[in-house]
C-alpha cells in the first residue's frame, strides 16, 4: 500500500474535506492504484535534470505600480453568500 | 441548407452580402437548440436574451461596414471561462450561483469582434476529466451516438458544434480537453501554444498547462477565432509578449517541403485497429499532398501519464483551495463555526473526481513527499519537453492518433479513474511541453463514431498546423459529415 486509509484522512483534512466511510472505501484503493502507477517515474535517473515548472520560460512579468480603477464594492460583494454593509460575513471563528 | 448548419466563414459571407441577418442566424441556432438540446445536454446556461441583443447590434455593424469575421456569429463558451453577468459554474455545485463581475480577456475580445454568445457549455467538473460526465449537470451525449460520451473536458463545446447548436465554440485544454472531444464529436479543435492566448478569466485547473482554444466545424474557422483571441495580455503573467500573426494567411494549398514525423511510441498495439487505420490513411493523404513522411521517436512517452497525474492534481489542489464559501459560490447552510463551514462547503460542493484530484495533489505536495513526486515529475517533464525539441529538429509536424479508441460509452469508465487517465496518453504531452496541438476529423469507426487525427508542432507554430489541417480538409470530406440520423429521431 502506498497510502493508508489514515493517510488519506490526514490529507483530506489538510484540504478541508471530510469524507464518509463509504468515500474512504472508494478513494483509498483508487488513489493507491494511481500512486503505484506513478512509481514508474523512479525508473528514470533524473539526478542532473533541471525541473520544468513552465514550458515557456519567461522571466518575471513586471509592471509599473500604478493605482487603477477596481470593480468597486457592490460588484465585489455581489456574489457573497452572506454580507453586511461593506463586509463578507462568516460564522464565528472559535 | 439551414442557417445553423453553416461554418463561421460561410455565415460571415452571407451576412456580408446581406443575404441573411444576424438575428435570423441567431434565431436559427436557438430553433436548432430547441429541437436537439434535450438529447445532447451540451449547455449549462443559455444566453438567449442577450444573444438577440448582440445580433441586433451585429446587423448594425454590417450596415456600418465595421463588421469583423466574427460579427453576428453565434458561439458557445465553455463554462470555465468567466462571462460578465452570465453565470459561470465549471459544471460544479460549488460555483452553481457564481455570476462573474468581469469578462475573461478572450470574452472581451470576442465581444469587441461582435460575436453572439449563445450560452455556456457543459464540461467535466473544473475541467477534470475526459468524458464530460459531471455529477452536477449530467453528461453531455455524443451527437453521433447518444449512448456514448462526447469526450472531455470540453465535451459540451464539441457536441454543441457537432450538433449545430452553435457555429463555433471556445474550449480549454489542460491535457487534451479540446482535442479529444473534438475528435470524438467529428469537429476541429486547436490547443494553442502555452502563453499564446490569455488565461485571464479562465478558471484555473493546472495553471502551467491550461490554455484556451477554438472548437469549430472546419480548420478555416479555427484560424478565424484564433485571429480574435490570440495575443499578449499583461493581465496574464504567463502570456508571451509576441505579436500574433494573421492565422488565415496560413491557409494556403500545397504541402511541398513540409516534413511530417510519426512518433513510433504513438503507434502501438492496444490502439483500436479502426483508429490506427484511419490515422494511417490520413498520413497517406498528407503524403499525396506533397508532405514528406518520416519516423521519429519521443522516447519518454511512456512516462507522460504518470507525470501529468502528479503535476495537474498538484496545481489543482492549490488552485481549488480558494473555494471556501466566503466570498462567492456555494456555502453550506448552517455550519457550527468557520472551520465547519470550510469542511461542509468543500465536501458537499465538489464532486468525486475533483475531490480525488485535490487529495492526490495535496498528498504529492505534502511535507516529505514533495521531492519524490512533484520534484521528480517536474524533472521528467523536462525530459518530455526535450524529446519534442529533438523531434522538431528533423520534422515540422508530428501526426498521431488523438485517443486510442473512439468515444466510449457513458458510465463505462467512471469507476476506474486510472483507466480513464490512461486514455489521455496521446494528448497530455503537448501540454507538458507547451506546444500547440490540433485535432481534425480523419474517419469513422464501423459503428459510425468519428475518429480524429492529432497534429503537433513546435512552440508558436500554429500556422503550420493550420496549413496542414486546411490541406487535409481540402482533400477529404470527413469534416462535412453531420450526425443527422441520431438527432432526427
Amino acid at each position: 500500500m502506498k497510502i493508508s486509509r489514515a493517510e488519506v484522512e490526514h490529507v483530506a483534512k489538510l484540504a478541508r474535506l471530510s469524507l464518509t466511510e463509504a468515500q474512504y472505501a472508494v478513494f483509498t484503493p483508487q488513489i493507491n492504484n494511481i500512486l503505484e502507477y506513478i512509481e514508474k517515474l523512479n525508473e528514470l535517473d533524473t539526478a542532473n535534470v533541471p525541473p520544468t515548472s513552465h514550458a515557456i520560460p519567461l522571466s518575471n512579468a513586471f509592471r509599473e505600480d500604478e493605482v487603477k480603477p477596481s470593480i468597486g464594492l457592490d460588484l465585489t460583494l455581489a456574489n457573497a453568500p452572506e454580507k453586511e454593509g461593506s463586509t463578507f460575513v462568516v460564522p464565528r471563528v472559535i | 441548407m439551414e442557417l445553423y448548419a453553416h461554418t463561421i466563414h460561410e455565415a460571415h459571407e452571407m451576412l456580408k452580402k446581406r443575404d441573411i441577418s444576424a438575428v435570423e442566424l441567431t434565431k436559427s441556432v436557438y430553433d436548432r437548440i430547441d429541437r436537439v438540446e434535450n438529447k445532447i445536454n451540451a449547455f449549462v446556461t443559455m444566453n438567449k436574451e442577450e444573444a438577440l441583443v448582440s445580433a441586433e447590434a451585429a446587423n448594425q455593424r454590417y450596415k456600418d461596414g465595421t463588421a469583423t469575421p466574427l460579427t453576428g456569429i453565434p458561439l458557445g463558451i465553455k463554462d470555465v471561462i468567466c462571462t460578465k453577468g452570465l453565470r459561470t459554474t465549471c459544471s460544479s455545485k460549488i460555483l452553481g450561483n457564481y455570476i462573474p463581475p468581469y469578462d475573461a480577456m478572450v470574452m472581451s475580445k470576442l465581444r469587441e469582434a461582435g460575436a453572439v454568445i449563445v450560452g455556456k457549455t457543459n464540461m467535466d467538473e473544473f475541467a477534470m476529466g475526459s468524458s464530460t460526465e459531471p455529477v452536477w449537470t449530467g453528461p453531455t451525449r455524443n451527437p453521433w451516438s447518444l449512448e456514448h460520451i462526447s469526450g472531455g473536458s470540453s465535451g459540451g463545446s464539441a457536441a454543441a458544434v457537432a450538433a449545430d447548436e452553435c457555429l463555433g465554440a471556445l474550449g480549454s485544454d489542460t491535457g487534451g480537453s479540446i482535442r479529444q472531444p473534438a475528435a470524438h464529436c467529428g469537429v476541429a479543435g486547436l490547443k494553442p501554444t502555452y502563453g499564446r492566448v490569455s488565461r485571464y478569466g479562465l478558471v484555473a485547473y493546472g495553471s502551467s498547462l491550461d490554455q484556451i482554444g477554438p472548437i469549430t466545424k472546419d480548420v478555416t474557422d479555427l484560424a478565424i477565432i484564433m485571429n480574435s483571441i490570440a495575443g499578449y495580455d499583461p493581465q496574464d503573467s504567463t502570456s508571451v509578449p509576441r505579436e500574433a500573426p494573421d492565422y488565415t494567411a496560413a491557409l494556403t494549398s500545397g504541402l511541398k517541403g513540409i516534413k511530417i514525423g510519426l512518433p513510433k511510441e504513438y503507434f502501438i498495439s492496444g490502439i483500436d485497429p479502426e483508429v490506427m487505420a484511419a490515422v494511417k490513411n490520413g498520413v497517406a493523404e498528407l503524403e499525396k499532398l506533397g508532405a514528406e513522411v518520416m519516423d521519429v521517436s519521443l522516447p519518454h512517452t511512456e512516462y507522460v501519464v504518470a507525470v501529468y497525474y502528479v503535476i495537474a492534481p498538484a496545481e489543482a489542489s492549490s488552485n481549488l483551495a480558494r473555494y471556501d464559501g466566503v466570498k462567492y459560490g456555494f456555502r453550506e447552510k448552517s455550519p457550527a463555526n468557520l472551520m465547519d463551514m470550510y469542511y461542509q462547503t468543500r465536501t458537499n460542493g465538489f464532486g468525486p473526481e475533483v475531490i480525488r484530484r485535490i487529495i492526490m495533489g495535496t498528498y504529492v505536495l505534502s511535507a516529505g513527499y514533495y521531492d519524490a513526486y512533484y520534484g521528480k515529475a517536474s524533472q521528467v517533464r523536462t525530459l518530455i519537453r526535450r524529446d519534442f525539441e529533438e523531434a522538431f529538429k528533423v520534422c515540422d509536424v508530428l501526426v498521431t492518433p488523438v485517443a486510442p479508441t473512439p468515444a466510449f460509452k457513458i458510465g463505462q469508465m467512471t469507476d476506474d479513474p486510472l483507466q480513464m487517465y490512461l486514455s489521455d496518453i496521446f494528448t497530455l504531452s503537448a501540454n507538458m511541453a507547451g506546444i500547440p496541438g490540433m485535432s481534425v476529423p480523419c474517419g469513422f469507426s464501423s459503428a459510425g463514431l468519428p475518429i480524429g487525427m492529432q497534429l503537433m508542432a513546435g512552440h508558436f507554430n500554429e500556422e503550420t498546423l493550420l496549413k496542414v489541417g486546411f490541406n487535409f480538409e481540402s482533400a477529404t470530406d470527413f469534416h462535412k459529415q453531420k450526425p443527422a440520423r441520431q438527432l432526427s429521431r
